[in-house]
C-alpha cells in the first residue's frame, strides 16, 4: 500500500512493514545521487536508533538496504488528530532528549508523531542531522510551532506546556525558547 | 497614467543606471568596475561608483531625452538600502538623494534581492514562483507568503558565486570566476567526491570551495571545475525542490548573475520537468545586477505608496529580503 510521497522518498506499507525508499534525482549526477541517497539513509536509521537509545520511542528498524530502511509499522493515532496540552508537554519533554542528544529531528510536525500504547513515536528522521547550536534547535521548535499555530486553536497553550515538558529535559531550553522569539520575527521558514 | 522611474544599482561592482516604466525598460546605462587583480575590493569599487556616478546619470538622462522623455516626467528617484558591500551602498546613496532633490521627486529605497525577484516576474510569464537567487554574495530560496518574501533556504556562510571566485583565484583563473568554470568543467571526464551540505533547508559552500581547493592538487582541474558545479548546483536545486513540494507552488524562477551559469539552468529544468512545473528564466541582462530591476522595484514601492524619507534613508549592508513589507501585492 503506497502511503506518501515526499521531495525525497517513497513510503510504502507491505505485509504490516514500512518500506522507506529514497528515489533517485535525475538532475543529480549519478554518482553523486547515489552517494547522497545512500549516505542519508544510514544517517536516518542510525539517528532513529540514536533517538530510542535516548528515550524518544521511533519505530524499530528491520532491514537497511542502500536506499531503503523497512521498519516497524506504528499503528495508532496521529498526534495532529488528538492534540492537547497534555501530549505536547510530553512531546516538548521527547525534543528535549533529541536535542540533550544533540539531533535536530529536522521535520516537527503533529503529523510525524504518534500515539501507539500510551507512547508517543516520532516518526520520518529523513530530514534529522546533527547539530548543538541553539539556532539549529531554536528552528527545530519553531517549525513544528508553526504547525500548532496552522492545524490547532489552543496554540498558545501547546507552545507553553511543550515548553514545560522541554526545559525537564534539556538543560538550555530557555536559550532555545527565546531564539525561537527571534527567529518568528526573522519571518523565515513560513 | 504611466509612471517613469529611475533607479539606480550599485551594490558591489555594477554601477547601473536605468528608467523605467511600467512595461519597458525606456534608457540603461552601465560602468563596470572590474578589479586589476584578485577580487573585488569594496572601497576601490566604492571610488569607481563616486568617479562615474555623475557621469552615468548624465548619460541616462541624454539616453531619456532621445526617446522624447523629460526630466519632469519623472516621479521617483530608487535605489539599494541593502544588502551589498557598505561603502559602495553609502556611495549610490549619496548620489539617489542628491537626484531626488534636484528633481523634486519622492526618494524609494529598495532591497536589492526583492528587486531580482521582482524585475524576473516583470519579464518572465512567472506569476507566484519559488525563486532560486544566486549571485556573488547572495544564494536564496524565496518565496511570497502573506505579506512577505520568505527565505525558505540560505546559505549558512558565503554565496555560490564567491565561493566559486574564492576557488577561482587558488586556482589562478581571474575574476569573475563562475564562467571559467563553466568552461573549464565541459572538457571533464571524471566526477571527483566533494563535500555535499545541506542541513535542513539551508546548504553551505565554504568548505565545498576548499575541498575543490585540494582537489586540484591531484586531480586535472577540468575535472575539479566539473565536480565542484555538479556538486554546489545539486544543492542548491534539491532546496528548490524541497521549497516547490512545501508551498505546493507550480513555477520557479531563476534570478541572480549565477543564473547565467548553462547547467544550472538543465539541473533546475529537470527537476521542474519531474515535478510538472513551470521553468522561468529571464534574459541575461535582467540577472546579473542592474539599474532597471532597482528602477522597477522602486515603481512598484512608488505606486503602493511606500516611499522613503530622506531622513530615514540610510542604508543597511544586511538588509533581509523577509524584513520587507510587500505592500505592492494585492492578494485574491
Amino acid at each position: 500500500m503506497y502511503l506518501a510521497s515526499g521531495a525525497e522518498a517513497t513510503v510504502t506499507l507491505e505485509h504490516g512493514v514500512i518500506i522507506k525508499e529514497r528515489v533517485p534525482k535525475r538532475y543529480r549526477l549519478k554518482e553523486l545521487d547515489e552517494r547522497i541517497r545512500k549516505e542519508r539513509t544510514r544517517a536516518e536509521a542510525r539517528l532513529m536508533s540514536e533517538a530510542r537509545r535516548r528515550g524518544v520511542p521511533t519505530p524499530i528498524i528491520y532491514d537497511i538496504e542502500d536506499f531503503t530502511i523497512e521498519m516497524e509499522y506504528i499503528r495508532g493515532e496521529p498526534l495532529k488528530n488528538i492534540m492537547s496540552p497534555e501530549l505536547s508537554e510530553s512531546v516538548g519533554e521527547l525534543i528535549g532528549r533529541l536535542h540533550s542528544g544533540g539531533i535536530i529531528h529536522g521535520d516537527l510536525t503533529t503529523s510525524n508523531m504518534i500515539l501507539h500504547n500510551d507512547r508517543i513515536y516520532m516518526i520520518d528522521f529523513g530530514l534529522a542531522f546533527v547539530d548543538r547550536t541553539i539556532e539549529a534547535q531554536g528552528v527545530d521548535l519553531h517549525v513544528l510551532f508553526q504547525t500548532f499555530e496552522s492545524t490547532h486553536n489552543q496554540h498558545e497553550e501547546l507552545i507553553e506546556a511543550l515548553g514545560n515538558g522541554y526545559r525537564r529535559t534539556f538543560p538550555d531550553a530557555d536559550d532555545v525558547l527565546k531564539r525561537v522569539k527571534e527567529i518568528e520575527k526573522r519571518g523565515r521558514y513560513a | 497614467m504611466e509612471t517613469i522611474v529611475i533607479g539606480i544599482e550599485g551594490t558591489a561592482w555594477n554601477l547601473s543606471a536605468a528608467i523605467v516604466n511600467e512595461t519597458d525598460v525606456l534608457a540603461e546605462v552601465t560602468e563596470t568596475y572590474s578589479p586589476k587583480t584578485g577580487g573585488i575590493h569594496p572601497r576601490e569599487a566604492a571610488q569607481h561608483h563616486a568617479t562615474y556616478a555623475a557621469g552615468v546619470i548624465r548619460d541616462l538622462l541624454e539616453e531619456g531625452k532621445k526617446n522624447g522623455l523629460k526630466a519632469s516626467n519623472i516621479n521617483a528617484v530608487a535605489f539599494s538600502l541593502g544588502p551589498g558591500l557598505g561603502p559602495c551602498l553609502r556611495t549610490v546613496a549619496t548620489a539617489a538623494r542628491m537626484l531626488a532633490l534636484s528633481l523634486d521627486v519622492p526618494l524609494v529605497g529598495v532591497n536589492h534581492c526583492v528587486a531580482h525577484v521582482e524585475i524576473g516576474k516583470w519579464k518572465t510569464p512567472a506569476r507566484d514562483p519559488v525563486v532560486l537567487y544566486v549571485s556573488g554574495a547572495n544564494s536564496q530560496v524565496l518565496a511570497y507568503r502573506a505579506g512577505r518574501y520568505r527565505v525558505f533556504g540560505e546559505t549558512l556562510d558565503i554565496g555560490i558565486g564567491n565561493a566559486f571566485d574564492k576557488f577561482a583565484r587558488s586556482a589562478g583563473l581571474s575574476h569573475p570566476g563562475g564562467p571559467k568554470i563553466e568552461e573549464y568543467a565541459r572538457n571533464a571526464d571524471t566526477y571527483v567526491p566533494l563535500p555535499y551540505v545541506v542541513k535542513g533547508m539551508d546548504f553551505s559552500f565554504s568548505g565545498l570551495s576548499t575541498a575543490a581547493t585540494d582537489a586540484l592538487k591531484s586531480n586535472p582541474i577540468e575535472d575539479v571545475c566539473y565536480s565542484y558545479q555538479e556538486t554546489a548546483f545539486a544543492m542548491l536545486v534539491e532546496v528548490t525542490e524541497r521549497a516547490l513540494a512545501h508551498t505546493g507552488k507550480g513555477e520557479v524562477l531563476l534570478a541572480g548573475g549565477v543564473g547565467a551559469n548553462m547547467r544550472l539552468r538543465e539541473m533546475l529544468d529537470i527537476m521542474c520537468d519531474d515535478r510538472g512545473a513551470s521553468f522561468y528564466v529571464p534574459e541575461k541582462r535582467f540577472m546579473g545586477d542592474n539599474g532597471a530591476m532597482i528602477a522597477y522595484l522602486g515603481l512598484l514601492m512608488f505606486k503602493a505608496g511606500s516611499v522613503t524619507d530622506i531622513g530615514k534613508s540610510h542604508v543597511n549592508p544586511n538588509f533581509r529580503p523577509d524584513d520587507v513589507d510587500v505592500t505592492w501585492i494585492t492578494e485574491d
